[in-house]
């Protein structure tokens, strides 16, 4: 063993010391019920006749999000969020309160999510079956003879629920991992089921398998990047354990060794290390710089997917940015919040402007994703309590509003499926007055309207910065905030005050299944508007970070 | 008078805004009762806001029937509302003109024939404008400053779906350049707005950050902040007061609007009906003076100070560049929105002049020109609906063929350039007096305004009423017996205020009292004999 390097699997103290690890099941419940309703997922398809498949499915996902849900509440109600949070699964996870609050809201977007995969109003019924927004047979062929067989036997990917459940059952773990490896395993957990889902779109199938090519490629990239910092801050400090890392940036480690004593003083590793560790993370919310997947990948992946990712993986990358600024990297405060300042602006103004050019819905939506994560980057560097507690409302407030508008998009079709050009869309609201003012409210809530949960959201991060003394990041917010209210607006205007197209798109009317996930997107957008108190109060309580 | 258990201004502002909700859930087939469905909404909240008048006592205590609840705590947000003098008129004044807007909006949003049923424009219109009523009502009387933010904002987008949706079809142009106008027109007013509305969500949030750094919890209720200043808890720097009251005087200003932030105005009372245009310039911008009296003022009275010499100038700018431009244009109702910019250059002035008489003038200012222009801009829009074009060279000879029409339009316009008699006289006279005794020159220049106003008005008369009637005019039919309940009240209104305006002024002077004491400004002593005085 030579001097100056770490060693996992020193057994000085005798082999028959290694303990037996101790799992907290009833801690762990919510990732579990999702990771094994997965797995059994699984089983259905190989086992469940097929016309049995989908009911099996849906109902097992409803069912197991629905659980996992019940298990957050359960958890959350017998304090593990306030007093009573601890570092469970021999420190790989943290229960505490802003775990239980993302888990809880990924969950909620998760049953909506669901939801949406399961609608087969939509597609036109072919050769007598009712048919999703997903391939016949994803590895056929498009425009293939098998794809041809395939639709004619009215297949469908019924594998999408199981792999919704493993993204989701990852996205549980990612804000929880309270060690760089879970934190690793956790995004390759999310990651690879949602680089699949990407690539299953019934309809546009090529675009649907560039996007999950490129989104696979590039997450890949980033996914090195954050294994690269990872063994580097490891190299830093000796461990992968958060707790221990921030000990040794702060200058006092538990227990000094030989090797630590000769790499703690390499900030080096530390700086390099923490910055790959990040560019991972604000690759996977989709910050400025490393946002150019964002468009092509919500473009081509299939709505529903598009949806449920907006929504929770952004959730999941910042509750785990959060938890590694915060709790790994408090000490390193003065080196990370400048640069963290200049990706939340550049994040801002780029995605606004970047946004007004836009001539697709869905690219639009994205852009629109990436502006949002400046403004949640603008609460994440206040480093404050209140930093943790807005940014924890924001995610839940932009979850809804996400979802639900990626909903909307989905019931506006014409012959080759959802009209996603934005000029198809002129004259929406006097064909459908009802889809268009739904969707509208969802353009004002982004835009931060008062009255909306956009508002009490950007309000929330924006008084975060400014307590954190980040007052130019607010005026950039405002300015940026009133860039986008325009390219909102284009799209209110176009819906309600052209002139309809004679051959434009019309609004299919869906089963209750999507109904509902707008329906509860946007009660969830009106009611954190009105009267947000309740929930802000959830997030103050949940505000603190175990350590 | 005491706090009272009844929330009668919540209820002043719900029962519009539940009207709107009812209105606009009417079903499509049945037009009329949504139309009159509300117009009576609009009446109870004028017999509403008549009850807050009676029961406000101008001699008591400064914010009354005053009504507070916990709503947003993270925030430091109440819900918290109260009248003072300068609210209650102005809410009288919000609630008198809707009835009237209504009114004059009587067909403004029938459907057009081919139409998909579910489409229910009729309804929309109606309640988009009841919706505009509570948002207002409850800007004014919002006592938190982020309540009032919320509603200052939210009022926007029914404003927008009122500009865009229901535009005149009158065009030079054709309908199609006119939609497109007319869409111009509803995102230039918002995004202006908007983007002054952010500025100051940047402002209030520096507001709850300097009260959470001082007074130990965050706070944006107006009258703990007054008070904490008033006893010296809360000390702003001079460079964040500046800036804070940067950030309001923006939005406001956008809003009010003045110059150089004025450009949407024009657009948007030009291409919207003439009940809407009514709605923007006499109800809706009037919340933008009127929160610059309350909030900047009130809130940051040494940076207003400051910003005196600056603001003067800009507001003397649009009185003159208003009224000049007005002078030039060809389109009536255009003509109007830049008499209006002129007019706001006013309101402006006798904010800013930080006398008694200045500070009275222009509130009642705020009212005065609400109803005049009301009724200038419905007569106008009235005959441009007969016509068929804004344009005022399509026009000339009215008078001879519906005297009754030319004669009403003739007092609406005599009303805008201040004839004494006419209500608006006062307020005008009260916002030079008050100018004068602290500015001369700046009042003399103002005057020039006055002369300004008499062309823009007489030529505007000279060339649509009189003359050799022209072309298409000649069939023009007289009022009607729905635009007659229109505009004859609010001629009596012109005509009574103008005579008598002593229940407004009582209501507003002692409220003005208050605003002086927030800047810690005193009337200027008159100069009683400049001679003598030179002599000793």
């Amino acid at each position: 063993m030579s001097r100056g390097v770490h060693s996992l699997w020193m057994a000085q103290d005798g082999i028959d010391k290694i303990k037996a690890p101790h799992i907290e099941y009833d801690l762990l419940a919510p990732t579990l019920i999702v990771i094994g309703a997965a797995v059994l997922g699984v089983a259905i398809e190989a086992f469940v006749p097929r016309r049995h498949r989908y009911t099996a499915q849906v109902g097992l996902a409803v069912l197991a999000m629905a659980g996992a849900f019940g298990a957050v509440i359960a958890l959350a109600v017998s304090g593990k969020g306030t007093d009573e949070a601890q570092i469970a699964a021999m420190g790989a996870l943290a229960v505490d309160g802003p775990a239980l609050f993302l888990q809880g809201v990924i969950l909620l977007v998760g049953v909506l999510a669901v939801f949406t995969f399961a609608e087969r109003r939509l597609d036109p019924v072919a050769h007598g079956k009712q048919v999703d927004s997903f391939a016949a047979e994803a590895a056929a062929v498009p425009g293939g003879k098998a794809e041809q067989a395939a639709v004619k036997a009215g297949f469908t990917t019924t594998e999408v629920f199981p792999l919704l459940m493993f993204a989701t059952g990852g996205m549980l773990i990612f804000p929880a991992a309270n060690d760089l490896l879970t934190l690793f395993i956790a995004l390759e957990v999310f990651s690879l089921p949602l680089y699949l889902l990407c690539a299953v779109a019934r309809r546009k199938r090529l675009m649907s398998q560039e996007a999950a090519v490129k989104y696979f490629l590039l997450g890949a990239f980033s996914s090195a990047f954050l294994l690269f910092g990872i063994a580097l801050l490891y190299g830093y400090s000796g461990s992968v354990r958060y707790a221990e890392i921030a000990d040794v940036v702060a200058g006092n480690p538990q227990k000094m060794t030989p090797a630590l004593a000769d790499t703690m003083g390499n900030d080096a590793l530390l700086l390099i290390g923490g910055a790959m560790v990040l560019l991972g993370l604000l690759f996977k919310v989709g910050a400025v710089p490393f946002h150019m997947w964002t468009p092509d990948v919500y473009q081509g992946a299939p709505t529903p997917v598009t949806g449920y990712m907006a929504a929770a993986t952004k959730v999941a990358a910042f509750g785990a940015l959060l938890r590694l600024l915060y709790v790994v990297l408090p000490g390193l405060k003065w080196d990370w919040r400048p640069v963290m300042w200049g990706v939340a602006i550049v994040t801002m103004v780029i995605g606004a402007i970047l946004a007004i050019t836009q001539t697709d819905v869905k690219r639009l939506l994205a852009y629109s994703s990436i502006a949002h994560a400046g403004f949640i980057l603008a609460g994440v560097t206040a480093a404050n309590e209140e930093g943790i507690s807005s940014v924890l409302f924001y995610l839940a407030a932009y979850a809804f509003v996400t979802l639900g508008a990626f909903s909307v998009v989905t019931l506006v079709r014409d012959a080759g499926g959802e009209a996603t050009h934005l000029s198809k869309w002129a004259g929406l609201g006097r064909r459908s007055p009802l889809v268009a003012a739904v969707f509208a409210v969802f353009l004002l809530a982004m835009a931060g309207i008062p009255l909306t949960s956009g508002f009490a959201g950007k309000f929330a991060v924006f008084k975060a910065a400014a307590e954190g003394g980040a007052t130019p990041l607010v005026v950039v917010g405002v300015i940026a905030s009133a860039i986008a209210a325009f390219f909102y607006v284009r799209v209110i205007v176009l819906m309600f005050f052209s002139e309809p197209r004679p051959e434009g798109p019309a609004v299919t009317v869906p089963s209750a299944f999507t109904v509902t996930a707008i329906a509860v997107g946007l009660a969830a957008t009106l009611v954190l508007g009105v009267a947000p108190q309740y929930f802000l109060d959830l997030a103050g309580n949940a505000g603190v970070f175990v350590r | 008078m005491a706090d009272s258990s009844f929330p009668l201004l919540t209820l002043t502002a719900a029962v519009p805004a539940v009207g709107a909700i009812a209105t606009a859930a009417v079903p499509a087939a049945k037009r009329e009762l949504a139309k009159r469905l509300a117009l009576g909404v609009s009446l109870v909240t004028l017999v509403l806001a008549a009850v807050i008048a009676v029961r406000y006592d101008p001699n008591g205590d400064r914010f009354q029937l005053t009504e507070s609840r916990s709503w947003i705590a993270d925030f430091g947000v109440r819900y918290e509302l109260g009248v003072d003098g300068i609210a209650v008129v102005l809410v009288a004044l919000t609630a008198l003109l809707i009835p009237f807007v209504i009114l004059a909006g009587w067909h403004d949003a029938d459907p057009t024939g081919k139409q998909s049923s579910r489409w229910r424009p009729t309804q929309g219109f109606f309640a988009l404008i009841l919706a505009v009523e509570a948002m207002v009502i409850v800007s004014f009387l919002a006592t938190d400053i982020f309540l009032f933010y919320i509603f200052f904002e939210a009022m926007l987008i029914p404003m927008y779906f009122l500009i865009g949706g229901f535009g005149d079809k009158a065009h030079e142009h054709g309908e199609e350049e006119a939609a497109r106008q007319r869409s111009y027109a509803a995102v230039k007013f918002l995004l202006y707005n908007l983007a002054g509305g952010l500025i100051m969500l940047a402002a209030v949030i520096g507001l709850f950050v300097v009260t959470n750094d001082q007074l130990g919890a965050g706070t944006f209720s107006l009258q703990e902040i007054l008070q904490a200043r008033a006893d010296g808890d809360l000390e702003i720097s001079t460079n964040t007061e500046r800036l804070l009251f940067l950030g309001f005087f923006f939005a406001f200003a956008v809003k009010a609007p003045l110059w150089p932030l004025h450009t949407w105005l024009p657009n948007a009372m030009g291409e919207s009906t003439a009940p809407v245009a009514v709605l923007i310039t006499a109800v809706v911008d009037k919340v933008g003076t009127f929160a610059m009296l309350r909030f900047c003022l009130g809130l940051f009275p040494e940076a207003s100070d400051w910003a005196t010499p600056v603001v003067l100038v800009l507001a003397l700018v649009s009185i003159l560049y208003g009224a000049l431009l007005a002078i030039g244009q060809r389109d009536m109702k255009r003509l109007i929105a830049y008499a209006s910019i002129s007019h706001f250059g006013f309101i402006v002035l006798g904010i800013f002049a930080m006398t008694s008489q200045g500070h009275a003038g222009a509130t009642l200012y705020m009212v005065n020109h609400g109803i005049s222009t009301a009724a200038l801009m419905l007569v106008a829009g009235f005959l441009i609906s007969r016509r068929g074009s804004r344009l005022i060279a399509d026009y000339g000879g009215v008078q001879k063929v519906a005297p009754v029409l030319a004669g009403t339009f003739l007092i609406g316009g005599l009303a805008t350039l201040s004839l004494p008699g006419l209500a608006p006289f006062v307020s005008e006279f009260l916002v030079l007096v008050g100018t004068f005794s602290r500015y001369p020159a700046i009042g003399i220049i103002a005057t020039v305004g006055i002369v300004l106003a008499a062309i823009y008005v007489l030529v505007l008369y000279q060339r649509t009423m009189t003359g050799p009637v022209a072309e298409k005019v000649a069939k023009l039919p007289d009022l009607r017996a729905r635009e007659m309940l229109v505009v004859a009240p609010l001629i009596a209104l012109l005509i009574g205020l103008g005579v008598y305006p002593k229940p407004l002024t009582e209501i507003v002077n002692p409220a003005v009292e208050h605003t002086m004491s927030d800047v810690q400004k005193s009337d200027p002593e008159p100069d009683v004999n400049p001679v003598e005085a030179a002599h000793e």
